[in-house]
């Protein structure tokens, strides 16, 4: 299983980024190689409008099958809940590493529905 | 002959001196009420409307049967409003799509058409002696200015069109104000009043408008304004005085007019002197 984590960097060390559509990177951990891959979202830093939507898109493009974020908006939610991608919340300034330790203890919920309104960071 | 009235300060007296002007033209006048977020010319009229009809902006509809995958209409949307999942899952964001059409050609398989989606209503009254057309964005739609754009193709050749602008300077603002052959600009002697009214000019003067100002609630200290206007070579074409009698008509619901009805002469002076006839 895959999981793309929105980060600030490249690798699972750095902070994530609470954001998940101006986020600028996903790291994305595959679970079974524990191999990591950086998928570059610059893209959407200064998109005017729909940068969740894209994100979104671009998650579903990984094969992920869940994303840990810090906050998710009403449109990638909905873009992500169609891709059949679950949403988990890390719930603070945590790492990548941290927050997969987290997750894999079980300590991360999905959530589901949105947790914040659009353009809210 | 197009005349829009605006301000950059809310609050101002745009729709007082809208009212006023359309009660002084009478039948002659069509008065447009442009301010779609928060409309309010019909507030002073005792009138329902005789008719209304619906604002619509054109989106696309997909035909999933057709539908290869291929993303296209995805990636073409500069709006974002089209997400392309696969699996025949397409999502469609209709609050963020601007109606450009550009995914309808992008699409290899002719799987998008253009539908219809309603985002506010237009409303028609008449009373006072003049007819008003008031636009309505609907609650939840980001965008007033397709309302407005269809709101003032209801603008008529043989009449004098009057287009009550939003405050501001921002989009609604210019779509208003654009294709008007003359602006009124109405202002305040404030600080606040003079500030805004200063990015209206910069404004009107990128659009290359003319414009003319009228000073409300003059008082007395508008040597602020009067400098500004010289400065600028912008006319002061009137000034409504600051006085209770029409602060408490106002207060009321009423409309200028019927507070100080000897105002309608210098309204039919300032109608003369921006060309209308």
């Amino acid at each position: 299983m895959k999981i793309a984590l929105t980060s600030r960097g490249r690798s699972l060390d750095v902070l994530l980024d609470t954001r998940f559509g101006r986020a600028p990177y996903f790291v994305v951990y595959d679970t079974v190689s524990k191999e990591t891959e950086a998928v570059e979202n610059i893209q959407n830093l200064n998109a005017v409008q729909g940068a969740g939507i894209q994100a979104a898109t671009t998650v579903a493009k990984t094969g992920a099958e869940a994303v840990i974020s810090g906050h998710c908006g009403p449109k990638a939610f909905r873009v992500l809940q169609a891709a059949g991608i679950k949403v988990y919340l890390s719930g603070g300034a945590l790492t990548g590493t941290e927050a997969l330790r987290r997750f894999e203890a079980g300590d991360l919920k999905p959530i589901d529905t949105a947790d914040v309104e659009g353009h809210w960071a | 002959m197009n005349i829009a009235i605006a301000s950059g300060k809310g609050g101002t007296g745009k729709t007082t001196v809208s009212l006023a002007l359309a009660e002084t033209l009478g039948s002659r006048a069509r008065l447009l009420d442009c301010d779609v977020e928060e409309p309010n010319c019909h507030l002073f009229l005792d009138a329902e409307p005789i008719r209304r009809e619906e604002v619509q902006i054109s989106v696309p509809e997909f035909d999933r049967e057709r539908c290869t995958d291929c993303g296209a209409c995805a990636r073409v949307c500069n709006f974002h409003a089209i997400a392309a999942l696969g699996k025949k899952k397409i999502l469609f964001f209709p609050e963020l799509c601007h109606s450009c059409g550009g995914c309808l050609p992008a699409c290899p398989s002719g799987a998008i058409r253009e539908v219809m989606h309603r985002i506010g209503r237009l409303e028609f009254r008449r009373a006072a002696g003049f007819e008003l057309v008031t636009g309505v964005v609907d609650v939840g739609y980001p965008m007033a200015v397709p309302v407005i754009r269809d709101l003032k193709k209801q603008a008529l050749s043989d009449k004098t069109n009057l287009f009550d602008s939003p405050p501001g300077t921002a989009c609604p603002m210019v779509a208003t104000v654009r294709g008007a052959d003359y602006v009124l600009l109405v202002t305040e002697p404030t600080p606040f009043g003079l500030h805004d009214l200063e990015l209206a000019c910069d404004t009107l003067e990128a659009l290359n408008l003319r414009c003319g100002v009228i000073v409300n609630r003059a008082d007395g200290h508008g040597g602020e304004v009067e400098n500004f206007c010289r400065g600028r070579d912008i006319p002061i074409l009137m000034e409504i005085p600051f006085s209770r009698k029409i602060a408490e008509g106002y207060s009321s619901g009423k409309r200028l007019l019927e507070c100080a009805p000897e105002l309608k002469l210098e309204f039919e002076r300032l109608l003369a002197e921006i060309g209308v006839k």
